[in-house]
Parts: C-alpha cells; sequence; structure tokens
C-alpha cells in the first residue's frame, strides 16, 4: 500500500505572532516556521506503518507557494520516500486545498492519505474530512490511536465526550491527533540523502483544479488583551476578592 | 435568508448550546429550520421544537444515523442545504465531523468557529489559537458555518415549531461504529458550566487530580485540564480545554498547576473571572489572570475548601 501524507508549512508554534501593521495578515516575512505540528504525527504514523511492512512507499504532499519546498525537504529527511509541491502563490483555503488533494490522490492512488487534523495557522480543521468527502472516502478523524489490519483502520478518535473506536475501510483519510505517538527528527546522515529523493512539482492549472478563494479576509486584528490583575497574598484575600469583587461565588 | 441548524443530541437530549445557535442564526436568517439526524429521536426533534426561535424542525431517522457516523450523515446536511442561505451547528467534536464534510458536497467553503457575525455574509473567527481575528466575507450562496456556543448568548424561552419527518438515510458501508468510551463524571459539562475548575501537569498525579474533583464537587464546578495533565495521564482526552480541546467561558475558571501554553489560554481566556494557582510566580498563566495566588496547589487547596465551607 501506498501513503499519501499532506504536510503544511506555519509558523513555528512557539512563536508569538502578531499581525502586520496594515492589519491585512499574521506577519510571516522574518518569521521562523516549522511544519505544523499535527502534519508531524501523520508522518510519524505512515513512516511506522512503512517500517511494519504495512506500507511501501510514503509519498508527502505541500500546497502552497516556494517555502513549501523546505517543509517537504525535512519530510525527505524525516524518511518518505518521495515528495510533491503542488505550487500555489498563497496557501489556498481548506476546499481548495482539499480539490488539489484529491487530484493529487486519483493519480497516486494511494491507500491511506494521512494528515494533521488542523493546521495551527487558520485553526479551520476542514481539509481532512473536505478530501474525504470529495473522494468518496470513509473518515477516520483526530486519531489518538490507528491500527490497521486486513484493509480495515481501527482508530480512536477524540471526541468531546472521550474515546469513539470506529473501524474504517480502505481507501480512507485519517486525521492525526498529538497523542497519536511522538514524531522523530531528521538525523545528518537522512538530510543529505533525502537531497537525492525524488521531487515533482505541479500547478492547480496542471491538476485542473479552480483553486480560488471563496473567503475574502476584510481585516485581521489583535484581540484585545486581558486587563492585568492583581496578586492575592493569600487564600483568605482570594476568597474575600471573589466574593466580594468579582461576585462569582457566594 | 433561512437557517438550517444541526442539533447535537444523543438520541435521547438536546444539548444545550443549540439555543447559542439560534440566537446567531436569528442574527444572519429570519426563518430557521433545525434538522435532527439520528434513529430513535423523535423526542429530540420534540424537544427542539420547543425551543424559541425555531420556525421547523425535520427529523430523519435510520438505524445508520444512530451513531453520527458522518459518511452517512453529512450527505443529508449538504442535500438539505439546498435552498439555505447559512448552515449552522455548535463548534465540537461533531460538527467537526459533520459540516466540512456536508460543506465539500455542497461546494462551499465552511466557515470555522464563528464568533460575531457583521453581516449575513461578513464574520469574525479567530486564527492561531486565538492571538489573531479574521473578519471575513464568503462568497458562497450558502453558507456553511460552525460557531462557538460560548460567543452568543443562548436564546431563551419556549417555541412550538412544527415537526416533519423526512426519509432518508444510508448506510456507505466504509466506517463502522464500534464503541463510545465516555468518562462518567458527575460534574456540569465543561462547556455550558459556570464554573471551571482545571488542572496543569502541576498537579502531579491522577490521584492528586482528586482535590480538584472534591473543589469542584464544593462549587458545582467541571472539571477541565491541559493538555500536558491529559497527555500525562492524570484525566482522559475530554477533559482538556485549549486550542484544540473544548473552548469554555464561564463565569469562574481557577487553574491549578497549569503554567498557561498560548493552546491552553486560547481555550479558556474569555473566561468572566480567571484565578490562577502556581507556585511558580513566573508562570505565563499569571499574566491573563484577574487574581493570582503564588501558592503551592497542596496547601492552597485545602484552605480554599475549609474557607468554602
Amino acid at each position: 500500500m501506498k501513503i499519501l501524507v499532506t504536510v503544511k508549512r506555519v509558523i513555528d508554534p512557539y512563536i508569538k505572532v502578531r499581525v502586520r501593521a496594515d492589519q491585512s495578515a499574521v506577519e510571516t516575512d522574518g518569521v521562523k516556521m516549522a511544519m505544523n505540528p499535527f502534519c508531524e504525527n501523520a508522518l510519524e504514523e505512515a513512516l511506522r506503518w512503512r517500517e511494519a511492512g504495512i506500507a511501501n512507499e510514503v509519498v508527502v504532499l505541500s500546497v502552497g507557494n516556494d517555502s513549501c519546498v523546505e517543509t517537504l525537504r525535512t519530510a525527505l529527511a524525516i524518511g518518505a520516500d518521495r515528495a510533491i509541491h503542488v505550487k500555489a502563490a498563497n496557501t489556498p483555503q481548506p476546499l481548495a486545498t482539499a480539490k488539489i488533494i484529491t487530484a493529487v490522490a486519483k493519480r497516486e492512488d494511494p491507500g491511506v492519505i494521512w494528515m494533521g487534523k488542523q493546521g495551527i495557522d487558520g485553526d479551520y480543521n476542514q481539509t481532512g474530512q473536505m478530501t474525504a468527502a470529495l473522494l468518496g472516502w470513509g473518515q477516520g478523524l483526530f486519531l489518538s490511536s490507528a491500527k490497521f489490519a486486513d484493509g480495515v483502520v481501527t482508530g480512536e478518535s477524540e471526541v468531546d465526550s472521550g474515546i469513539r473506536v470506529i473501524q474504517v475501510k480502505t481507501p480512507c483519510v485519517l486525521t492525526a491527533d498529538l497523542r497519536l505517538n511522538e514524531a522523530r527528527y531528521a538525523t545528518l546522515p537522512n538530510i543529505m540523502k533525502a537531497k537525492k529523493k525524488p521531487f515533482e512539482t505541479l500547478t492547480p492549472e496542471e491538476l485542473s483544479v479552480d483553486a480560488s478563494d471563496r473567503l475574502t479576509t476584510l481585516i485581521v486584528n489583535t484581540p484585545p488583551p486581558r486587563a492585568g490583575g492583581v496578586r492575592v497574598a493569600d487564600v483568605a484575600e482570594l476568597v474575600s476578592k471573589l466574593r466580594e469583587e468579582a461576585k462569582v461565588i457566594a | 435568508m433561512s437557517a438550517l441548524i444541526i442539533v447535537e443530541h444523543d438520541n435521547q437530549t438536546v444539548r444545550e448550546n443549540i439555543r447559542a445557535v439560534v440566537t446567531c442564526a436569528r442574527q444572519v436568517a429570519d426563518s430557521v429550520t433545525a434538522l435532527v439526524i439520528g434513529d430513535n429521536c423523535r423526542a429530540v426533534a420534540d424537544a427542539t421544537a420547543a425551543i424559541a426561535g425555531i420556525d421547523k424542525v425535520k427529523l430523519v431517522q435510520h438505524a445508520a444515523l444512530a451513531h453520527g457516523i458522518s459518511e452517512n450523515c453529512a450527505p443529508i446536511i449538504a442535500a438539505e442545504s439546498a435552498g439555505m442561505t447559512h448552515v449552522l451547528m455548535a463548534a465540537g467534536a461533531q460538527a467537526r465531523e459533520w459540516l466540512p464534510r456536508a460543506a465539500a458536497l455542497a461546494d462551499m467553503q465552511m466557515i470555522t468557529d464563528v464568533i460575531a457575525v457583521n453581516a449575513p455574509d461578513t464574520f469574525v473567527r479567530p486564527l492561531y489559537a486565538g492571538n489573531a481575528l479574521a473578519t471575513v466575507q464568503s462568497s458562497d450562496s450558502v453558507k456553511f458555518m460552525s460557531i462557538r456556543p460560548t460567543a452568543f448568548a443562548p436564546i431563551e424561552g419556549a417555541g412550538s415549531a412544527s415537526v416533519e419527518e423526512i426519509s432518508g438515510g444510508a448506510d456507505s458501508g466504509q466506517t463502522t461504529f464500534i464503541e463510545a468510551r465516555t468518562s462518567s463524571s458527575d460534574h456540569p459539562e465543561l462547556t455550558t458550566a459556570k464554573i471551571v475548575v482545571s488542572g496543569g501537569r502541576g498537579v502531579g498525579s491522577a490521584e492528586n487530580f482528586q482535590l480538584l474533583e472534591t473543589l469542584a464537587n464544593k462549587l458545582s464546578a467541571a472539571v477541565g485540564a491541559s493538555r500536558a495533565a491529559v497527555d500525562a495521564g492524570y484525566v482522559p482526552n475530554d477533559y482538556q480545554v485549549g486550542q484544540t480541546g473544548k473552548i469554555v467561558a464561564p463565569d469562574l475558571y481557577i487553574a491549578i498547576g497549569i503554567s498557561g501554553a498560548i493552546q491552553h489560554i486560547a481555550g479558556m481566556k474569555d473566561s468572566k473571572c480567571i484565578v490562577a494557582i502556581n507556585k511558580d510566580p513566573d508562570a505565563p498563566i499569571f499574566e491573563i489572570a484577574d487574581y493570582g495566588l503564588v501558592a503551592d496547589l497542596f496547601e492552597a487547596l485545602p484552605q480554599l475548601q475549609a474557607a468554602l465551607e
């Protein structure tokens, strides 16, 4: 089985983001970028499945501008076999991204598409579900555990009331939660080897996908910060403040 | 303008956050239809019909719809979205499973986590764990949106909508429900509780979390946790508050042994009053807390418990 893994380039999760002065977007120029954390878990799971003999090839896909090449090179260095970059001026919105992934999946015919459950930039949490819809495939979402046997994935999905266990037939789209695994890092010898791995560049036009935006961003603001509070000396002062000032307890 | 709102339920009771969805729907549309998808869930449709602000309830019952499997449920939402201007659902795990799939089937770009309506096609939503707010305008004919229930005041009062049962439902055969592992808890639901007592890695163990459970009982509060506490195995995943967990906005949020990672703050910063108890005076949680107490939680919690007697 072939596994397709999508990887997104986002601002490093440990960086505090700031809005551009013209309020058009969050500033990304000169900001440290990284692979979306959930995509790291998706890639890790695919590599483990290859090591377990479930898969024989792991293909990584990224959609976006030229800087995605770096993220794909990282994915190859971590262990993916082959990379596909679908070059788009800016990161397309989830529906357009799902259409691009669908078009690539139709060319590649993977048994499973592993994706991160959401990008930590746009926080949409849509692209996996939309890709599954467009392909007409099953979906296993926010997985903290996934086991493959006989063409069926048994997954533990993190939902509001706890854990939901489902079985999804392949081909399917699976999305990773952080508790799925602990992602490995690239080692120096593998970074060197990654440079020789196959790398293909495509465009939405070549895939016959209309990647235009449906949402127009009018303005991006920084939310008003919470006014700084006070330190209380002890529990007695805390309880008195909660009762008499905030009036939140009886 | 006509809105379709998708009802969240367990085939028996309606989740309380539907009232916030009705409030949002009334801001974008003048007619509101509620859609109940499930199995043996007539009672849910009847209860929905008795909520103010809903004009009509549509009910689809089928064995393949019993467990909310998206492959079976989303096509019904996509079909029922025809002729609507908006499809709304409370943001949460169920909406994340259903709405993007339904929106893609209808060729619409969904809008996640709406926190304000500026116009019927213009909405405010958070990005980057709430560190930025984007105002977006949709060019789609049907706006699929998940809305943050904490951002809209629940509609009050009763209604008397008609219930129409429509046929539908089929098993795609792709995905099978095996079991639900729910943690039994006597506490109120995290997302609608007035008070939340939440613990982090600083709590130290599952046994120590009992101190928080006891305090929560005293305050009729829900119990939450940071990702670190869930990862450490102190509490189950459904306790998690944060960017990828639950979003809460209670009157009082008591953060105990929580350092205050931005991903956690994203899930609770709209609480009316935030209390932080942490032994590290430099913990970032103090920057957003209304009342900060630098203390060892094993000393502070019993004192707090005693002070509330």
